[in-house]
């Protein structure tokens, strides 16, 4: 692979797509009277090796590559793929792609030209793929030697190192015709302990990553800390008592908490939802959604950050887009087909899980700008409530706004003071009036550590949230406690 | 552009792969293809949304090493089948595989290939090439119901179609070559409704191998209008601990964590509350569950698993004991025991232990009785999140439903959870009904929970 040609060397070398043979795939997409057409091309290449039970019992490797083709005719869109990147697997697609109009004639000839903007926000100088299993291997045996090292109640270390690298080449109607070469990293740690008379068994999970060198995984002053939390959260979750259920004041630690506006805010604020007016912020611009002081963005433009894109998967630059400003809401997520049937900007949020797959606009790293409260302050003033500092997953209803997240480290708070910590727990508000209950956010802003997925309509993308901590008051926390 | 690299077909990139990962060195190998063609398409209101067709070909390989103790493994997939690709990702497994340390229990099944072909009703001869505009005269229709059942139904997330055809080709080293096809259907409907500034979502689907299988469209978008109008005007209600019916289409949810507390992968790893209790009671007595991999029709269903092991039918749960893991070769050599024909392998995955077609057997309730003879409680229509750790069972998830009152549903709630432990709650399970509903490979009939936590204002 020649990395210095970039990826649209890459896809020229690799398949002959030249700008010509770029402008006749378009071409013949456009052969129809239409709004617009554009082609993602992907070759993607996956490596993943996992340790159980002591030993590194696999390692995988896994190359995606195809072409997907769209042609859009107002609210309508045609979307054909194939694995095959040939003309007639091209001419084929096209064909299909363009049968959604029903408008005869054609469209205008394009000429495609380079849209990139010389920015790379994750260049490394070897591909995460091509770093030596062996290595990897290495990393994972010593993650498991330290973490059973750490204490005899580990009974189960689980770890994993992913690398990803995919090459992306968007050629549209619009002229664009752009380039990505996206690195991605992870590094997971699970870990299971049981108490000494082996009746309970919990877990732990920590893991990091981004799109970034693999080598930064491979440094103990990394992954130690990883490691670390993990058998930290195990051990403490042994101790875990049954969780309170009820309305109660809830704080939320920084980073990976976030994960709260990523539901109760970000999908709600996506294009496609509001032009159908089918969000809960439906016609909602100008209004207030949040509690004076906060403030949310969207910022794809975050280096090395595994939420971050320097394109979207529709050739827009990323950008950061301000969601709510001091508690009013000022911006929606926007893709290419929803910002010109709604008459806005597209805002680089136009993304997909590969080829096989149709844009939609999606978040890519999503925060609260930080307040002025001292965190521990913000833990005194609670009189009894809870105090979350780790989540696993979170779902919305986009319509009716309601929303949940799943604790997985939370402590009971009274009196102002931490205690016992808790057995996991749902917690459930509803995302247009989630942020009017704020009531202190502290100076401490955090963005999660590369961990984070998000799911809409069957498609996977990697995303980022971020937080500082949060007080919420009057948060619906679903434990067993009656 | 280049000239096309011709992708090789079927028998021959299996054989292909296979053969030169031996002439790399290795032990033993299995390859799969998956082959899938599909038509998608949305409708919303009267006009199309989107419309989509796809041909996705993925070759998984895997290949053993001989080391010491036990074999090495690797596994390696591609979408591209030229020759020269597949020769390099079977020679790049056979040496990912040298990297990987030595496993007693990894390998081939030692034998007990599937060596009959069941007919199971996979793929009907005229859906073959169904066009999708037929589909999206469904999508239509189901649009068109749910919108002419009630003014208040006015806008909607869409009608979605899918027909995907699936060839599966599996062959390894040990001489075993199979392959069969299938196909699925699906309708799913997502309606809203809007009331004095009040909106709500909801939504109804059918599914099945066959095209004349599936319920009818406009049936389908007049029950996701009706699920969508019940939910106005939803409430919270106060903290409390009450019995929960789970409606079918939201029970199966249950039997899917089952499902992964009961596969082998979590047993062996003792990821599972369930580890080491097999043959004890960990459900009620009205509590069968069955996993039949050769059900007639069945989206779960296939002649052979994902190692080439013939498919059967395994007792779960039976009378609230428990009876079996779901297990693969690997899985099963763990623990000591024989695979369960559940190897599932999806396009160019590792095969591990899944469900086929899983459920928990009918009881003789109907549904309106099972509400009846429920005082005061809560029917729940819906869950979000993913607050279930398979570790310790506990359970906690977001919720919505409708309230009974005195035997009868009184009013829609929204914005609480419900929370337990699954072992204490497939124990609680007192009242069965009738209605098993197939819309996927898991199915249940209603369920009621006799106690849970429900959490709200």
């Amino acid at each position: 692979m020649t990395a210095s040609a970039g990826p649209v060397g890459f896809f020229r070398e690799r398949f002959g797509l030249d700008d010509r043979a770029l402008e006749r795939a378009l071409g013949s997409a456009l052969e129809r009277q239409v709004d617009a057409a554009d082609l993602f091309f992907e070759y993607a290449t996956q490596d993943q090796v996992a340790l159980e039970e002591g030993i590194v019992k696999s390692g995988d490797r896994h190359v995606e590559q195809g072409v997907g083709v769209r042609v859009q005719d107002g609210e309508r869109q045609g979307y054909a793929h194939s694995d095959e990147i040939t003309v007639e697997s091209l001419s084929l697609a096209a064909a299909t792609a363009r049968a959604i109009s029903e408008r005869s004639g054609s469209s205008a000839a394009v000429r495609v030209r380079d849209a990139a903007d010389g920015r790379d926000l994750y260049p490394v100088a070897t591909s995460p793929t091509d770093v030596a299993i062996e290595r990897k291997v290495r990393l994972l045996e010593e993650i498991d030697a330290y973490a059973r090292a750490r204490d005899p109640r580990v009974k189960q270390v689980m770890a994993s190192v992913i690398a990803q690298q995919r090459h992306v080449l968007v050629a549209a109607s619009d002229g664009t015709r752009v380039g990505d070469t996206r690195p991605l990293v992870r590094l997971n740690v699970q870990v299971i302990a049981a108490d000494a008379a082996g009746r309970r068994r919990e877990i732990g999970y920590q893991g990091m990553g981004g799109r970034y060198e693999l080598e930064r995984l491979l440094e103990p002053e990394a992954w130690r800390p990883l490691v670390d939390d993990a058998v930290r959260v195990a051990l403490l979750n042994l101790k875990a008592v049954p969780c309170p259920a009820g309305a109660l004041d809830v704080v939320l630690g920084p980073g990976w908490p976030g994960i709260l506006l990523h539901e109760a805010i970000g999908h709600g604020l996506e294009g496609d939802f509001n032009r159908k007016k089918t969000s809960a912020f439906s016609d909602r611009l100008g209004q207030r959604v949040a509690a004076p002081g906060v403030t949310v963005v969207d910022d794809g433009t975050l280096p090395g950050r595994r939420g971050s894109l320097n394109v979207d998967d529709e050739g827009t630059p990323s950008q950061r887009t301000v969601l709510i400003e001091d508690g009013v809401l000022v911006g929606y997520l926007q893709d290419k087909l929803n910002a010109r049937l709604m008459g806005m900007r597209p805002t680089g949020n136009g993304r997909r899980e590969s080829y096989a797959h149709l844009p939609m606009p999606r978040m890519t790293n999503t925060f609260m700008l930080a307040g002025s409260e001292d965190p521990e302050e913000i833990v005194r003033s609670v009189a009894s409530g809870i105090y979350a500092v780790s989540f696993g997953g979170g779902q919305v209803d986009i319509t009716s706004g309601k929303f949940v997240f799943s604790a997985n480290e939370a402590y009971r708070i009274e009196n102002g003071r931490i205690g016992a910590p808790l057995k996991g727990a749902t917690l459930i508000g509803n995302g247009p009036d989630v942020l009017t209950r704020v009531s202190r956010i502290g100076s401490d802003l955090a963005l999660d550590q590369g961990v984070g997925t998000c799911g809409k309509d069957g498609q996977s993308v990697p995303v980022g949230v971020g937080l500082p901590t949060l007080r919420v008051d009057g948060l619906t926390v679903g434990g067993t406690e009656a | 552009m280049t000239a096309a690299r011709t992708p090789l077909e079927g028998r021959a990139a299996i054989e292909r792969a296979l053969a030169r990962a031996l002439g790399a060195g290795a032990h033993s190998a299995d390859a799969s293809l998956v082959e899938t063609d599909a038509v998608e398409a949305r409708v919303r209101g009267a006009e199309i949304d989107f419309v989509k067709q796809s041909r996705e070909r993925v070759l998984g390989i895997r290949a053993f090493v001989a080391g010491s103790g036990g074999l090495r493994t690797a596994l390696t997939s591609t979408s591209d089948l030229a020759a020269e690709t597949i020769d390099r990702m079977a020679d790049e497994t056979v040496s990912l595989a040298r990297a990987t340390a030595p496993d007693a229990a990894a390998g081939l099944p030692a034998g007990g290939f599937a060596e009959d072909a069941p007919a199971l009703g996979l793929l009907a001869a005229g859906d073959r090439h169904v066009a999708v505009e037929a589909r999206i005269e469904d999508a239509r229709r189901a649009e068109a119901a749910a919108r002419e059942l009630d003014p208040r139904i006015a806008n909607s997330e869409g009608s979605s179609v899918d027909s995907s055809f699936h060839r599966f080709v599996y062959g390894n080293t040990a001489g075993f070559f199979g392959e069969y096809e299938s196909a699925s259907h699906s309708l799913f409907c997502e309606p809203l409704a809007q009331s004095n500034g009040s909106m709500q979502r909801d939504w109804w689907m059918t599914a099945a191998r066959r095209l004349d299988a599936l319920e009818d469209p406009a049936a389908v978008g007049r029950r996701a209008a009706e699920r969508a109008l019940r939910r106005l005007g939803a409430r919270r209600v106060p903290t409390c601990e009450v019995p929960v019916v789970f409606e079918p289409m939201i029970a199966r949810s249950l039997l899917g964590h089952l499902a992964g507390c009961v596969n082998g992968g979590a047993v062996y790893r003792e990821a599972s509350f369930l580890a080491g209790r097999l043959g004890e009671r960990i459900a009620s007595e009205l509590v069968t569950v069955i996993d039949d991999g050769r059900l007639p029709g069945g989206l779960g269903s296939r002649p052979f698993d994902g190692e080439g092991q013939p498919t059967r039918r395994n007792r779960i749960v039976e009378s609230g004991l428990l009876r079996s893991w779901l297990l693969d070769t690997y899985c099963a050599r763990k623990l000591g025991l024989e695979s369960t024909g559940s190897a599932a392998r999806g396009a160019g995955g590792a095969p591990a232990p899944a469900p086929s077609n899983l459920w928990l057997e009918p009881g003789k309730l109907g549904p309106e009785e099972i509400v009846r003879r429920t005082e005061r409680g809560l029917l729940v229509t819906e869950l979000i999140g993913m607050g279930f750790n398979p570790v310790t069972g506990d359970y906690s998830r977001g919720a919505a439903g409708l309230w009974i009152e005195d035997g009868r549903v009184a009013f829609p709630v929204e914005e609480i959870t419900i929370a337990g432990q699954l072992g204490e709650m497939l124990s609680a399970i007192d009242l069965v009904g009738s209605d098993l509903l197939w819309v996927g490979a898991i199915a249940a009939p209603t369920l009621r929970v006799a106690r849970m936590t429900v959490a709200g204002s």
